[in-house]
């Protein structure tokens, strides 16, 4: 390699990786902002802004939904499966809202322990199959539930 | 190993790299329509539907195939802005500018079916989440480095270098976008398929199957465009050289 080529090489490198420093930095600083929400356990924490809209994800718990006759409001429970927190919603919700499914929602917490959204998002995993894979994979679950089947 | 030395040499000269991948386009061309053709039939009318999101999940064979091709892009724009910068080898240049609005495409293409599918599925088109975030990023950058490089008109070959060095410099967001979904809380789900991990988020063959195929797909309508677009590059820059001449020559004589 010639000298010339050699510094403008050593140059962009040494650009390349300032760069990558600095990004690092910035993306370290501003964690929390990146975030796209708050866990049960960091809201049960009181690590939330008070009197300000802000995202709790989760799952929602299994059996945890209801709905308030002749309205559109419903009740479910959100949870990291360390912590839970209960949430109240009035409107229509995503296809893919179920419980057991993870869920992003919108909105403050009053007073009483209660999240009251006023969005909620459903979230996807990763994970897509037909349905009698899904069936299939269900069955083997219940027949062994020492052998874990991961599908993280 | 000395043919591969002696083609490695041809491919850094613009006459000879012209001369050789001219035989290159038909058949990319053909196997980037038949694979795509297959790919979507494939996909849109056999693949099964899927448990939770019924027939709604079939964008997967066009965003994420565009997603993978959006950073893939971007990756060789990186190496050739490297190439560009410090051996200043003309055909990097060429393959550098020719790939920028190909990138673009696919990037614009995987926002856009993203926001389609998030809509029912999310309940919402658009939020800042860190992966939507870092991909809209991508598409600025591409915007840039095309942005630079045409605001030096007169000097070609200074702008190409200006242009690589805005592309070096946006290759840090490829390893963000890549891990967004790992290293912070997203409503963006993490990857179903990964080099180290394998298939492992996608639960049955004739879901993968259509996917890879529009994977490669998109792969060869990439060689194909940026071939293309390289080759009119070369001819334009190198407009006053004696090789254009005799390459233009010959082509009008095959046609008429």
């Amino acid at each position: 390699m010639t000298p010339t080529r050699k510094k403008r090489l050593i140059l962009i490198l040494m650009v390349a990786l300032g760069v990558s420093i600095a990004v690092a930095i910035f993306l370290t600083a501003f964690k929390d902002n990146i975030m796209f929400f708050k866990s049960p356990t960091e809201v049960a924490a009181q690590d939330y802004p008070q009197n300000r809209n802000f995202r709790l994800g989760g799952m929602v718990k299994d059996g945890s939904m209801s709905r308030v006759p002749n309205s559109l409001k419903v009740h479910f429970v959100v949870t990291d499966f360390a912590e839970e927190v209960k949430v109240e919603y009035e409107g229509i919700l995503p296809d893919l809202f179920r419980e057991g499914q993870g869920v992003v929602t919108i909105g403050q917490m009053t007073t009483g322990g209660l999240f009251v959204a006023e969005e909620v998002l459903a979230k996807h995993d990763e994970n897509y199959m037909p349905p009698e894979v899904a069936d299939a994979l269900e069955t083997a679950k219940k027949q062994q539930p020492t052998h874990q089947q991961g599908s993280e | 190993m000395n043919k591969i030395v002696k083609f490695y040499h041809e491919m850094g000269s613009p006459p000879s790299f012209y001369r050789i991948t001219q035989h290159w386009l038909m058949p990319m061309l053909i196997l980037a329509i038949g694979l795509t053709f297959y790919g979507l039939i494939d996909g849109l009318f056999f693949a099964p539907e899927d448990y939770q999101q019924g027939d709604s999940y079939r964008i997967i064979f066009v965003h994420v195939p565009a997603a993978w091709m959006s950073m893939f892009i971007y990756a060789i724009i990186g190496v050739c802005g490297i190439i560009t910068f410090v051996w200043r080898m003309k055909v990097a240049e060429a393959v550098m500018m020719a790939s920028v609005p190909i990138g673009a495409l696919f990037t614009a293409i995987t926002l856009l079916t993203g926001m389609l599918w998030g809509k029912p599925m999310w309940g919402t088109y658009w939020d800042w989440d860190a992966r939507m975030t870092s991909q809209l990023i991508l598409l600025f950058l591409y915007i840039g480095v095309a942005g630079i490089y045409a605001a030096y008109e007169e000097e070609p070959r200074k702008a190409a270098r200006l242009a690589a060095l805005v592309a070096i410099i946006g290759l840090v967001n490829l390893p963000i976008i890549r891990y967004s979904v790992y290293w912070w809380t997203s409503i963006h789900q993490t990857s179903s398929i990964t080099l180290s991990g394998g298939s492992e988020g996608i639960h049955s063959w004739d879901m993968l199957r259509p996917l890879l195929v529009m994977a490669l797909a998109t792969k060869f309508y990439y060689i194909y465009s940026m071939l293309t677009r390289t080759h009119t590059y070369l001819l334009k820059t190198e407009s006053n050289k004696k090789w254009v001449a005799n390459a233009v020559t010959k082509t009008k004589g095959v046609q008429s």
